[in-house]
Order: structure tokens, then C-alpha cells, then sequence
């Protein structure tokens, strides 16, 4: 293990340290000459675009994609128009800004996703410089146009071109810019010569940077810290003017000694920053400029980008990769030289453990005695986190371990998770991810959002194990993983249908909260309709299924995944979609085969659509359902005609359904409804349709009675429901001449017991008393008792030596008045039960 | 009766919470239409309503007038009308007559529709097509459990049944697997599932989604089991006349969402009362149960206890009587109102319910369930039919031979079919297809074996892949199979022994003796088997459609009957009865099981056959 603090360089009261990331596994001929270079913080990936300035087709720039190690993910020979400008989007998406104002998006391994204009002004006057920048609402880009205008848009993923206002004064380029986020608002600072001048959506302000030294006549080089808050000036004077982004104040101003206009310039901080700097790069010559007014001054070999991070710079050449940062405070109490802190102690204490030596004892000691040993083991802690080296890592960590077994209470959650962390950030910082993440980067970046971007780089099982170890829960981790997998898959067009659709199911089968339903949208996306199908198999929620099913214009099949679904209004839905898209004979035939479908659009005709409703039976030459359509229109109408002629077309359409009954029930209707009509023309009886019985009543009460005798032949009318009805309409009638005449006029189909009984219900017993003679010998007794004629009663049912009937008067009769009557009775039993 | 190893029935829990949810819902959606406003109330929503809010808690909301929808045109001077209607085509036409008439008056007014228990898309595009979509906003009122009583919820959807087993469809199945999901939420976990039917199926598959896309939280639960079942397993249930009081009641007074208006004829006096008939009235609860023939003892018994209360008075001292009036007073005298309440109805009941005629219709109707004399009882129907004595009446007992007798003689049918037709006119043409739709009232297929049908319906079964409902109604699986049934299932009593009503000895008292309902006995006999297993020849005859389920692990936890799985919640799809109602608190008394009854509507035969009546809708 080298010396920690050989790479090391005091600035002011703090050190700063250049950390080798990778050696670059690229094989760049010219290094980074003559490209168009784009790098994406948190250790995101890189694009050169070489010779960009060529335009002729037999020679066109090569654009190439590499991860941070130089691991080539993409390369291809651009050829579409001149590039501007590379960048990267929040989601590892390389933008390229076209002279002409187009945006190409592409993807990691450089396919083509989609493309964009930055407006008309921004076509006619072309691009003269553009900017990709990061803010809260997205990844932005900012452009000044050919004719000095600026044109920005904040969130490309939700296209808002705005033009800003015009510069006052402005006659040339202007000599350096930069985007601002400020207030929730994407500001340009730009400078024209000495002056700078803040441009928003309405306004243009000019604006004084405090203290700027008035050496200055030209502001050529600027650059906006990694969170907005910061700005640097580099003048033509050779000065840094540094100070917060609102310009209220100034921080400090260094003068460099070089005059000529840096290639880059960016800010060098860290969170709790104990010495931030500015990093001015020119051609082989590196300076950290401090707030101190120290400067650090580093050759470089090799034409190098630097590219700002959260905490420190990157800077990327032909062959290395290094990061420059303040040494955080942890490290630098525990390696600095000749440090006492409590941490360092430790770290040493450990050491001589380990060589089996009794210092360990008297260091510990000496910790303990300041009671600062869960100082040092924080201190150790906090410190691996920020070394890069492993053996480090682990070198600081089993101090802490070390110190802890002499804490007792010592909470373990910081020490785990810093080893969790840990093992992460070693994993995708290894050659073959290429994310050289720093554990701040990380702790911002969240885990969810690497995640994504191990996936963006198609590494799934990393990303997998990666869930798996930190127990993401499976819907945000494992399953999103293999959603995304998934949608790649389906991609691979090499492959058969059936293997992907199987190959897919059978990595997913078993994990939680997957739609299916999206990755066959994918799949339908790339053009393969039949593998969606097949995939939407797999979807367990039918109703998930419905509308890539519309979309891919399956629609029966569609109709019975949302008829399985149970959803009614998914059935609905897809119904009028049919309806709107299939011809009226389609659609009726794909209806008839899914009856719930029928059932469902039969309701809603009934409703809305009666005419519809017909089409539809008739389409099915279902005549039975077309006759009842008939018979139900009929009583909707008020005129008889039109009854009549529904009903007769009932009766037609029930012929033909072979239902014999019902068309002669219909029959039977419309000679009812004639006949109602005469009588009512005639007689004035209103009896238009009722039914035959209370038409007959209606008669009969009316004294109507050869009418009523016509019905009766007419329609067949059984004797005995005559005979009921005739009965009990008299008798009703109090009609008692008519009702004995009735009963005369021949032998009763129904005997005559309801006569008796129809009078009593009409408190008539005196013309009840005349039919009980005409009764049968079997309901004598009852006719007797119906009339309250106790002895008649008894008399028959001695008669008929009936024990049963016999019981049942002896149970009318009153102890007290038919003394006589229950002797006889009584007696009259016993006979009987003897025999 | 009594039991030894007869465990007490476990205490059913609150169900209170889903009254107070469904009003802290029903507030907030009219608190979202701020300012003073009208509401229109579709009449079926009235009564549940009225269980939820009263009149002084909406207007608490800024609601002005309460108004019935009537489907006319409407008077009122509000600028905000609001609309609480059921998601029914009719009643959005004509919301947006109303709007559009506003419209062409030049009246400006702010319009809500509140759909309950939901929204349907179809409603949606009828405010589309009236051109009236951007004028009216429209919110859900997700109300779909109104407990009735302790152990009775009612989702008050009476339609499910027609809808759901004669149209076809599937429209109340969602609303169905939320009302169980919502139970399952507040008083679950149900670890244990069974039911029986493609609706109860469904509902099963449709909570079960709800339940896995939601958030599972561990609790206690209250109710450890759930039983779903259809009501077109069991049509015969509910055709039968009722003899028990408070199926009766239901019969003759109609209960109305838990209440019973009493005619002068009951309250002798010139006022009709109402009255909410529920375990809070204790006559009521003491007699709901039973047959009728025991109530008058029992009311008589009871008033002879209210006596020797009164008569305490007599010898008190003026201290004894100061706490009498203060104490037990006021109950005595509630008491004695309810009594005198019941034995009006009871006399009004007796007067028409003991003629011979009642008498005669229940011996028709135990013919039938017994399968002797069908003749006669054919004879009976038709004079029946011919002496015009009730519409609905001469239809149930059609109804009745049909499902009893596997369809009738294709000459029987005809002959009684046109018989009915004379007496109540033609349009019942509609009526009886739609009764041959759903399998009540069918025509024996000449020459088409029990073997050949049992094929057909065993194909039909296993066709249908994972239960899902695909045709709701095929015409191939009606037939009833109820004689088989009944031997299988021993559901009519032997003939002959004597049933002594007052004490009984199984279910079948509630139809005096004569008949074991076969919905409740399905549920005992899954219940004491622990699922359908030796029930195949049952299930095949009822069409399959059958599940057990048990969540988790099954071992010792399930054996040990905890008191939550004793408490055990019946989902009727289409209805029960309070009569099969009665008969599961019966059951519950006999094995310490407690039932909670969660219907889609309280039925009785006079509601179920006029459904099918085309005239209705």
C-alpha cells in the first residue's frame, strides 16, 4: 500500500488529493483532439464525437459511446447533420444538438430513440453554441443562435421552447455564458466583454459582480457550480473572480498570471466544503485556484475534459481517468501526518494489534481516556466511505470494528450500512460497470436511480443482486429489474416468438407486481404483434389486457379478455369501439358469439336504440325475441291500428320461430282487441285490453250477456272458467234472478257447491239455501254448513255415515243450543265407528 | 333440542361502522358541491337513505329541498341540483332532459350526478350523447352495504337478480367483490372461502384481485369464514309461501329496507304506523323465528308477563314506585306498544292466512316439494289460474311444478300457459319467455334422457376454464334436478311423523315440517364436511361452479374452531329470504355457529316473480 497522503497537495488550510479512477481501457489514436466530448456526472457514461467539423459523406465524424472505464458501448459513423453539442439527460440519454437546431435523442448503445426541433429562429440562424444543463424539472438545453438569441427549453421530455428577450447592445457572440437556476427559473448569464447581463423569460437586467477586479475589460470564461449557488469569472486579466450566483457578494478573486482564455473552467466543492476552489484548465496546464488565493498547479499530459461532480472534478484524458477533490475532513484527521485525532489513533492502535504489540493497549488508552473512542470509530467509519481504494476501505474498517469491541452500546446501524454501501459502490465502481461513484454521489443519487442506470446499461443480473443484497422491496426492485429486462428482450428480433415469450415467463413467473401488459405493449412497439399476444397470455388481470388488444386490433379477442375480466364497463368500452370500427354485420356476428357482450348492448338499445335492437334479432333470425319485440312494442303504442299491426307482425315473426302457441296466442290477441273495439263502438263498455277473463267479467257485469256467450265460443274459454266467472260476476252483480237462471240453464261443469258459496260470500243465504239441494252428495255437508243449516248438515253426513264429516259438525255445533243435535251426532258415530 | 356439546353462538361484531362510513362519504360528496342545493333521490334509494342520514343531516349540508326523481319534469328554484340515483340509463336521460330543457330556457344552473353504489360507462355516454357531458359533474357513492340488523346486510340492489341471472349480466359483479372486500377489510381476514354458482365464483375471483392489489394489514379477525352462493342454485326456496312470522310479515305487510308500514287494519286506529322490525324490538325478536302457529301463544304468554309487571304497582310503597316509573316504565309501556302492535298483525295475518284457501295452497305446495298427487295439484293450478285469485300467486305455484317436476308435459304447459294468458292477458307472453330464460317455468324435452342432459351440462362445466363467466346464461344447464336433490340431500322430512312446530327438530320447520330449504342445508352440510368433498353428485347436478378455499396454512390453526370462524358470513347473490334467514339462526343455535347474512336484497317470491314481469321495467 503507497502512502496515503502522496497524492495529497495543501490549498489553504485543507488538502486536495487527484485520485486515479481507471486507466482508460479505450484505444483513442489521438486521445481527445479534435472531439466533441460529452461526460455525464455521477460517473455517467462518455461520447466523442471525432471530427465533428467533417462534412463530406465519404468521410463522416464517428460517433462513440463509452462507459467512464473507456469500455466501448456503442460506435457508429454520424450522418446526419453537423453536431454542435453532446450531452447528457438525467435518464442516460445522449442528446445531440444539431447546427440546424434538430435534437437527436439516442440511447446508450446508440439507437436512435426520437428527435426534436428547437424552433424556427433556431433553423434559420442555426446554433452557434449550445448547453445541456440539469435542473429540477429535467434535463434543459440552451441555445444562442447565429443572430445572438437564445432559445431554452427547461424539461425536453416536456417541450416548452421559450425565446428569450433580446441583449441590449449586443453586436457579436457573446464572450461566455452559462445557464442559472434560480427562483424555480432557468436563467441565461451571459457577459459582452466586461459587461454581464442576467436574461429570464421577459427581461433582460444587467447585473455588477461586487469587487471584480477593474483590471478586467473582457469577462471570457465563467463557470456555475454543480448546485447553482456559485459563479466564477475568468477575465482577461488573468483573474478568478469567485462569489455566490445571486452576485451579492464576493468570496475571493486569485490572479492566475495566465492571460490566455481557459478550454475549461469548472468548480471544485464538496458538501461542507472547508476550502472550495475553481479548476482552470488551458491546453497542458491544470491550476486549482482556492478561496485562500493558493493555488495547485498540475501538467497534464494530454488533452483532458474535466467534467464537475457533486463533490470534486473529473478529469478525463486519453488514458486516465482521475478524480480531483478536497480531501474530506474525516480522512484528513486520520492520515494527515502526525494527526492525534481520535480516529487516527485508533487506526494506528489497530495496526499494532495486528503486529501483535502491546502499543495497541497504551493507544487505545489514550483514546479512551478522552472518552473519544465512538468518535474515532465514526471517524474511521466516515472515512472508508471516501476512499476509493478497497484495501483502505477495509483497512479503516476493521479499525472501527476493532474500536467498537470496546464500546458497549455502540449503535451498529452507521457501520453496517457503510459496509452495505460499500460493497455496492466497489461493485459498480469495478472495471467492467464503469460507475465511479463516490459515496456522497451515491448517497444523493438514491439507490432507486442506480438502479436504473445498471439497467439503462442492460447489467441485470448486477442490478438483480444488487435488490436482492440491499432488500429492496421486490414491486421497486427485483420487478422493475426484470420488467425492464423484459422489455429488452422482446427486442431481440433473432429470436423465435415462442422462445422469448417463454424465455420471459419463465424468469417472471414468480415475482411480484409484474405487468405484463407493458412489456407486450413493447413488443408491439417493435412490430411483434403475435409475441404480444402471447405475452398477454401471461397477464393474470384480464382487464390489463384490453387495451393493447384494441390497439392491436384484436378486437374479438379483446371483447372476451374484458368479458372475463368482469368489468362491465371494460366490456362496454370495448363494444362501441367495435361498433365504431367494424361494419353493422361484423359487429352484430362478433356480438352473437359472446352473449354477455349481446346481453350488455341489448340493454343499452333497449334504451337508446329500438331500431338497432330489431337489426340485431333480425341478423340472428332469432324470430322468437323479434316477436316478443313486437308484442312489448305493441303495448308501448296508444292506437290500436299500430298495436294491431305490431301484433300482427308478432305474429308473423312467431310463425317462422316455429312457435305455434305464441303466434296463436298473438292470433287470439288481435281478434280479442277487434272484438273489444266493436263492443266499445257499440256498447260503450270500456274494455280495449284487458285481459279475455276481464273482458268476459266486464260483460257479464255490464249485462252483456250474448256478448259475453260469444266470447266464450269464440275463444274456446273452457266451461269451467265460464261457469266461475259467470258465477262469481253475478253474484258480485247481486244479479240473483240471472244467477238461478244461469244455474238452470244446464248441468253445472262445476257443481254447485260455489254457487252456495259465492252467495254466503255475498251475505245472501237466502238465495245460497236455493243450491243446496242441487249439491252433490259428497259436499252436502259442507253446502249445509256454508249456510249455517246445522241440521241439514247433520242429516247428510249421518246420511253418508262419514266419520270425518260427522266430526266436523260435531265441531260447529255450541254445546249449549244443539244439545239435541250433538246427542244425535255423537251417537250417529259410534254407530259409524262400530261398523 | 338441547345440544351437550352445544357451544353458544360467538357475538356477531359492529356493523355500525359501515353505516357511519357510507355517511361520512355521502357528507363529503356534498360538501364537493358547496353552496345551497336540491336533492333529487331515485325513489329505491329513499329508504336505505333514510337508514344512513336523516333528513336534518343533509340539510346540516346545505341541502335545501328533498325530492323524489319521478322521471318528470321538475320544479325547482335552486342554481346547484344534485342527483342521487342509481347508474340506470332511464334516470340519466332524464337528468339530462333536465339540463338540456335549463339549457333552452336559458337557466343557468350548476348540475351533479352522484351514482350509487357506482358509475357505469354507459351512463357516461348517455350524458355524451344528450350533448350534456361538460355540464354535469358525476361522483360514486360507494355505498353498498346497509345492515339491517345485527346479522343482516344488505347490499339493496334488487335488480342483481334480474340482471345478473336473466339479462345475462355481469354489471354487479364488481360491486358484489367490493361489498366482500370491504367486509374482508374491516372484519377479516375470512381464511376460509366456500360457494357455489358462476356469480359467487366470480364475486370470489374479484375480491380475491381486490385483496392482492391492496395492502394487507394483520388483524384479529371477526369473521373467520365466508359462504357465496347464487340464487339461482336454489329457486325453490323462495317460491314458497312463508309460515314463518317475520316471512310472513314480509308476504303480507312487505318489509322495506327493515321496516313494516302497518295498515289501520293492524294499528285499529285510523293511522297506518311504521315500524322497524329488528333485534331492537324485543317482541319481534323474540317471534320472528318462529312458526306461525306458536306466535299467538307466545304474544299471549308475553302479555301475561307485561300484566304481572303492571301489577307490581299494586303494594308499592311511594319510593318503589318512584324508581318503577323511572326504571321500568318507559319499557313496560314501549313494550306493551309493540305488543299490541304485533298481535294486530298477527290477527290481520290469522284472518287471512287460516282460511281454508291458504290452507289448501300450503297443501298444494307440500304435494309438490314431495312429489305426490301431482294431478290434483296440477287441477289446482289451473282453477287456480282460472278463478283469477292472484296473478303472482298462480305463477309461483307454475313456477313451483316446473322446478319441482323437471319442466312440465309439453301438453300440461301449453294447456296452463293459455289458461293464464285468458286470465291475465297476453302480455305475459314476455313473462313466460322470460321464465323459460331462467329455467323457472320450462317445457319437458321430449326424448332427451337425463343421461344426454347430464353430458351436455358436464361439458358445459368443464368448459369453462378457471371458473370465469363466460355465458352467463346458457338455456342447456336449467334443469332443476330438484327431486334428485332432494333424496341426495334429504330435504323433505318423511311424511307421516307428526312435527311438533313448537319445538323443532331441524330446518324444515320453517315450512311446517315439510321441507328443509335447500340453500341453508348446502351451507350446513359444506360447513360440517369442511368443503364439497362427497357433495360431487350434488355439485354435478347444480352445475358445478363450486370452491373450497382455505388461505394460509391449514393445519392446526384451522382446526381449532377460534370464535371467528364460528361467525360466518353468507353471501346470497340474487336474494334470500327471511325465511332461509330464520333457518340459518336456527342452524346457528344448534352448532354455535353465528351466521351474518350479506344479501343483494331481501326477496320473497312476490318480489322475485315480478321481476320477471317486461311491464316492470
Amino acid at each position: 500500500m503507497t502512502f496515503v497522503t502522496a497524492n495529497w497537495n495543501p490549498l489553504g488550510e485543507a488538502f486536495y488529493r487527484k485520485v486515479e479512477l481507471y486507466e482508460m481501457g479505450w484505444n483513442l489514436k489521438d486521445g481527445l483532439r479534435d472531439c466533441l466530448v460529452a461526460a455525464a456526472p455521477y460517473g455517467g457514461p462518455i461520447a466523442l464525437l471525432k471530427e465533428p467539423q467533417r462534412r463530406s459523406p465519404s468521410a463522416r465524424p464517428q460517433l462513440e459511446i463509452y462507459s467512464s472505464s473507456g469500455a466501448s458501448m456503442a460506435s457508429f459513423p454520424w450522418k446526419s447533420g453537423p453536431v454542435k453539442q453532446l450531452g447528457w439527460t438525467v435518464s442516460d440519454d445522449l442528446l445531440c444538438v444539431q447546427e440546424d437546431g434538430t435534437v437527436l435523442i439516442y440511447d446508450l448503445f446508440g439507437g436512435f430513440k426520437r428527435h426534436f426541433s428547437m424552433g424556427n429562429e433556431v433553423l434559420q440562424n442555426h446554433v452557434m453554441e449550445a448547453k445541456v444543463f440539469h435542473s429540477p424539472f429535467g434535463t434543459g438545453i440552451a441555445i444562442v443562435t447565429g443572430a445572438f438569441r437564445f432559445s431554452l427549453a427547461t424539461n425536453i421530455d416536456d417541450l416548452k421552447l421559450r425565446r428569450l428577450p433580446e441583449i441590449p447592445g449586443l453586436q457579436g457572440a457573446p464572450s461566455c455564458w452559462a445557464v442559472l437556476t434560480q427562483d424555480r427559473q432557468s436563467k441565461i448569464l451571459l457577459a459582452n466583454g466586461a459587461d454581464l447581463f442576467i436574461l429570464d423569460n421577459t427581461s433582460c437586467t444587467p447585473v455588477t459582480p461586487p469587487g471584480l477586479s477593474p483590471l478586467a475589460n473582457s469577462i471570457v470564461q465563467m463557470a456555475v457550480s454543480f448546485s447553482y449557488k456559485y459563479l466564477a469569472l475568468f477575465t482577461d486579466s488573468g483573474h478568478v473572480w469567485m462569489g455566490p450566483a445571486n452576485l451579492k457578494d464576493k468570496l475571493s478573486e486569485v490572479e492566475t498570471k495566465v492571460r490566455t482564455p481557459p478550454k475549461q473552467m469548472v468548480w471544485c466543492r464538496r458538501p461542507k466544503s472547508q476550502q472550495p476552489s475553481v479548476v482552470v484548465m488551458w491546453d497542458r496546464h491544470l491550476l486549482v485556484a482556492g478561496e485562500c488565493k493558493d493555488t495547485i498547479q498540475y501538467h497534464l499530459d494530454d488533452e483532458s475534459f474535466l467534467v464537475p461532480e457533486l463533490d470534486g472534478v473529473r478529469i478525463i484524458c486519453g488514458t486516465h481517468h482521475e478524480l480531483l477533490q478536497e480531501v474530506p475532513a474525516a480522512c484528513e484527521e486520520i492520515f494527515k501526518i502526525a494527526s492525534m485525532a481520535p480516529g487516527a489513533l485508533l487506526l494506528e492502535a489497530h495496526k499494532e494489534y495486528e503486529k501483535e504489540s502491546q502499543k495497541a493497549d497504551e493507544y487505545l488508552r489514550e483514546i479512551k481516556e478522552q472518552s473519544l473512542l465512538g468518535e474515532a470509530v465514526r471517524q474511521c467509519v466516515e472515512a472508508a466511505g471516501y476512499e476509493h481504494e478497497p484495501e483502505t476501505q477495509k483497512t479503516l474498517l476493521r479499525a472501527a470494528s476493532f474500536g467498537k469491541c470496546f464500546l458497549s452500546n455502540f449503535p451498529p446501524e452507521q457501520f453496517v450500512s457503510m459496509c452495505r454501501d460499500l460493497r455496492v459502490l466497489n461493485a459498480v465502481r469495478d472495471y467492467t460497470v464503469g460507475i465511479p461513484l463516490t459515496h456522497s454521489q451515491y448517497k444523493q443519487m438514491t439507490v432507486q436511480v442506480l438502479i436504473d442506470r445498471l439497467v439503462y446499461r442492460k447489467l441485470y443480473p448486477l442490478a438483480i443482486e444488487m435488490c436482492r443484497y440491499l432488500k429492496t422491496p421486490e414491486y421497486q426492485g427485483v420487478s422493475r429489474v426484470l420488467k425492464h429486462w423484459a422489455c429488452c428482450k422482446v427486442q431481440q428480433k433473432e429470436e423465435a416468438d415462442e422462445v422469448v415469450a417463454r424465455a420471459i415467463s419463465v424468469k417472471l413467473g414468480e415475482a411480484a407486481g409484474i405487468s405484463y401488459s407493458e412489456i407486450a405493449a413493447r413488443a408491439y412497439e417493435c412490430g411483434r404483434t403475435e409475441l404480444a399476444i402471447k405475452l398477454l397470455e401471461f397477464e393474470p388481470r384480464s382487464g390489463e389486457q384490453v387495451p393493447l388488444l384494441l390497439k392491436m386490433k384484436r378486437s374479438q379477442l379483446a371483447l372476451s379478455k374484458a368479458i372475463e375480466s368482469g368489468d362491465t364497463d371494460l366490456v362496454y368500452k370495448v363494444v362501441t369501439y367495435l361498433k365504431n370500427e367494424m361494419n353493422r354485420g361484423d359487429f352484430f356476428m362478433t356480438l352473437r358469439n359472446q352473449p354477455v357482450a349481446l346481453s350488455l348492448y341489448r340493454q343499452f338499445c333497449k334504451y337508446q336504440e329500438q331500431d338497432t335492437l330489431k337489426d340485431l334479432f333480425n341478423q340472428d333470425d332469432d324470430h322468437q325475441e323479434l316477436g316478443n319485440f313486437y308484442v312489448r312494442a305493441s303495448y308501448q303504442e296508444g292506437k290500436l291500428e299500430a298495436r294491431l299491426s305490431h301484433l300482427q307482425s308478432a305474429v308473423d315473426e312467431y310463425n317462422k320461430a316455429k312457435n305455434e302457441f305464441a303466434a296463436k296466442a298473438t292470433e287470439e290477441e288481435m281478434r280479442l282487441l277487434r272484438f273489444q273495439r266493436r263492443v266499445e263502438e257499440e256498447k260503450g263498455e270500456r274494455v280495449l285490453g284487458s285481459s279475455l277473463q276481464d273482458t268476459m267479467h266486464c260483460l257479464i257485469s255490464a249485462g252483456l250477456h250474448k256478448q259475453a256467450e260469444q266470447l266464450y265460443k269464440d275463444f274456446r274459454v273452457p266451461d269451467k272458467r265460464y261457469w266461475w266467472l259467470k258465477l262469481s260476476a253475478l253474484a258480485e252483480k247481486e244479479d240473483w234472478d240471472e244467477l238461478e237462471k244461469f244455474a238452470k240453464s244446464k248441468k253445472s261443469p262445476i257443481g254447485y257447491l260455489p254457487f252456495v258459496e259465492v252467495c254466503v260470500k255475498q251475505h245472501n243465504k237466502y238465495e245460497a239455501k236455493k243450491y243446496v239441494s242441487k249439491v252433490t252428495p259428497e259436499q252436502k255437508v259442507k253446502a249445509h254448513l256454508a249456510v249455517g243449516e246445522l241440521e241439514g248438515a247433520a242429516e247428510a253426513a249421518i246420511e253418508r255415515r262419514s266419520e270425518a264429516e260427522i266430526s266436523l259438525v260435531l265441531s260447529r255445533c255450541s254445546p249449549t243450543t244443539d244439545r239435541a243435535l250433538l246427542d244425535r251426532l255423537n251417537r250417529a258415530r259410534s254407530v259409524t265407528a262400530k261398523k | 333440542m338441547a345440544h351437550s356439546s352445544r357451544r353458544d353462538a360467538p357475538e356477531p361484531p359492529d356493523f355500525s361502522l359501515l353505516k357511519r362510513l357510507a355517511k361520512d362519504q355521502l357528507i363529503y360528496l356534498l360538501e364537493q358541491l358547496p353552496g345551497r342545493k336540491d336533492l333529487f333521490i331515485e325513489a329505491d334509494l329513499m329508504s336505505p337513505l333514510d337508514r344512513i342520514a336523516n333528513v336534518t343531516a343533509l340539510k346540516q349540508h346545505e341541502v335545501d329541498k328533498l325530492y323524489k326523481v319521478e322521471h318528470k319534469p321538475i320544479v325547482s328554484m335552486c342554481d346547484q341540483l344534485c342527483f342521487l340515483i342509481r347508474p340506470r340509463i332511464q334516470t340519466v336521460k332524464w337528468v339530462a332532459d333536465i339540463v338540456n330543457a335549463d339549457k333552452a330556457a336559458g337557466k343557468f344552473r350548476r348540475y351533479k350526478i352522484i351514482f350509487s353504489p357506482r358509475k357505469f360507462y354507459v351512463c357516461e355516454t348517455i350524458l355524451e350523447e344528450q350533448g350534456v357531458y361538460g355540464d354535469v359533474s358525476t361522483d360514486e357513492w360507494d355505498f353498498y352495504l346497509l345492515p339491517l340488523d345485527d346479522d343482516i346486510i344488505s347490499l339493496e340492489l334488487p335488480e342483481f337478480f334480474r340482471d345478473t341471472f336473466l339479462e345475462g349480466d355481469q354489471r354487479w359483479m364488481t360491486t358484489a367483490g367490493s361489498a366482500l372486500h370491504l367486509l374482508h377489510s374491516l372484519y377479516g381476514p375470512f381464511s376460509k372461502a366456500y360457494g357455489i354458482g358462476r356469480s359467487a365464483k366470480m364475486t370470489y375471483a374479484l375480491w380475491r384481485e381486490l385483496v392482492e392489489e391492496g395492502e394487507q394489514r394483520a388483524r384479529k379477525p371477526d369473521i373467520g369464514t365466508v359462504f357465496l352462493i347464487d340464487r339461482d342454485v336454489d329457486f325453490v326456496t323462495p317460491l314458497c309461501s312463508q309460515v314463518v312470522y317475520e316471512g310472513l310479515v314480509d308476504d303480507i305487510f312487505r318489509i322495506k329496507c327493515g321496516s313494516a308500514e302497518f295498515g289501520p287494519d293492524v294499528t285499529s286506529s285510523d293511522k297506518s304506523v311504521k315500524v322497524m322490525l329488528n333485534s331492537q324490538d324485543k317482541v319481534f325478536n323474540e317471534i320472528r323465528n318462529e312458526h306461525f302457529s306458536n306466535v299467538f301463544g307466545f304474544l299471549s304468554q308475553k302479555a301475561r308477563n307485561l300484566q304481572t309487571a303492571y301489577d307490581k304497582r299494586k303494594g308499592m310503597d311511594i319510593k318503589q314506585m318512584k324508581t318503577f316509573v323511572s326504571e321500568e316504565l318507559k319499557g313496560l309501556k314501549q313494550e306493551h306498544r309493540l305488543l299490541s302492535l304485533h298481535i294486530g298483525a298477527s290477527e290481520s295475518m290469522m284472518k287471512k292466512k287460516t282460511k281454508q284457501d291458504f290452507q289448501e295452497l300450503l297443501k298444494t305446495e307440500h304435494s309438490l316439494l314431495e312429489g305426490f298427487e301431482i294431478r290434483e295439484c296440477i287441477a289446482y293450478v289451473e282453477e287456480h289460474i282460472n278463478r283469477q285469485v292472484s296473478m303472482i300467486d298462480s305463477l309461483r305455484l307454475l313456477c313451483l311444478l316446473s322446478l319441482t317436476e323437471n319442466g312440465l308435459l309439453p301438453k300440461d304447459y301449453r294447456s296452463l300457459k293459455a289458461q293464464y294468458l285468458q286470465s291475465y292477458g297476453i302480455e305475459h307472453l314476455l313473462t313466460f319467455a322470460n321464465l323459460r330464460q331462467l329455467g323457472l317455468l320450462v317445457e319437458q324435452q321430449p326424448g332427451e334422457t337425463l343421461t344426454v342432459m347430464e353430458s351436455k351440462v358436464g361439458k358445459l362445466v368443464n368448459d369453462k376454464t378457471a371458473g370465469k363467466l363466460t355465458d352467463a346464461f346458457s338455456s342447456l344447464a336449467k334443469k332443476s334436478n330438484f327431486r334428485a336433490l332432494s333424496k341426495r340431500l334429504a330435504l323433505v322430512p318423511k311424511s307421516g311423523e307428526e312435527y311438533d312446530l313448537r319445538i323443532p327438530r331441524d330446518m324444515a320447520y320453517i315450512f311446517s315440517g315439510a321441507y328443509i330449504p335447500l340453500s341453508c342445508r348446502l351451507i350446513e352440510q359444506v360447513l360440517e364436511r369442511d368443503g364439497w368433498t362427497g357433495l360431487e353428485e350434488v355439485t354435478r347436478m347444480l352445475n358445478g361452479n363450486e370452491f373450497a378455499v382455505t388461505a394460509g396454512n391449514s393445519g392446526s390453526e384451522s382446526r381449532l374452531k377460534t370464535d371467528a370462524q364460528r361467525i360466518i358470513l353468507v353471501m346470497f347473490l340474487g336474494g334470500c329470504s327471511y325465511s332461509e334467514i330464520s333457518a340459518l339462526r336456527f342452524l346457528g343455535r344448534e352448532r354455535g355457529f353465528k351466521f351474518i347474512v350479506v344479501t343483494t336484497a331481501i326477496l320473497n317470491s312476490a318480489r322475485m316473480l315480478e321481476a320477471m314481469l317486461d311491464s316492470h321495467v
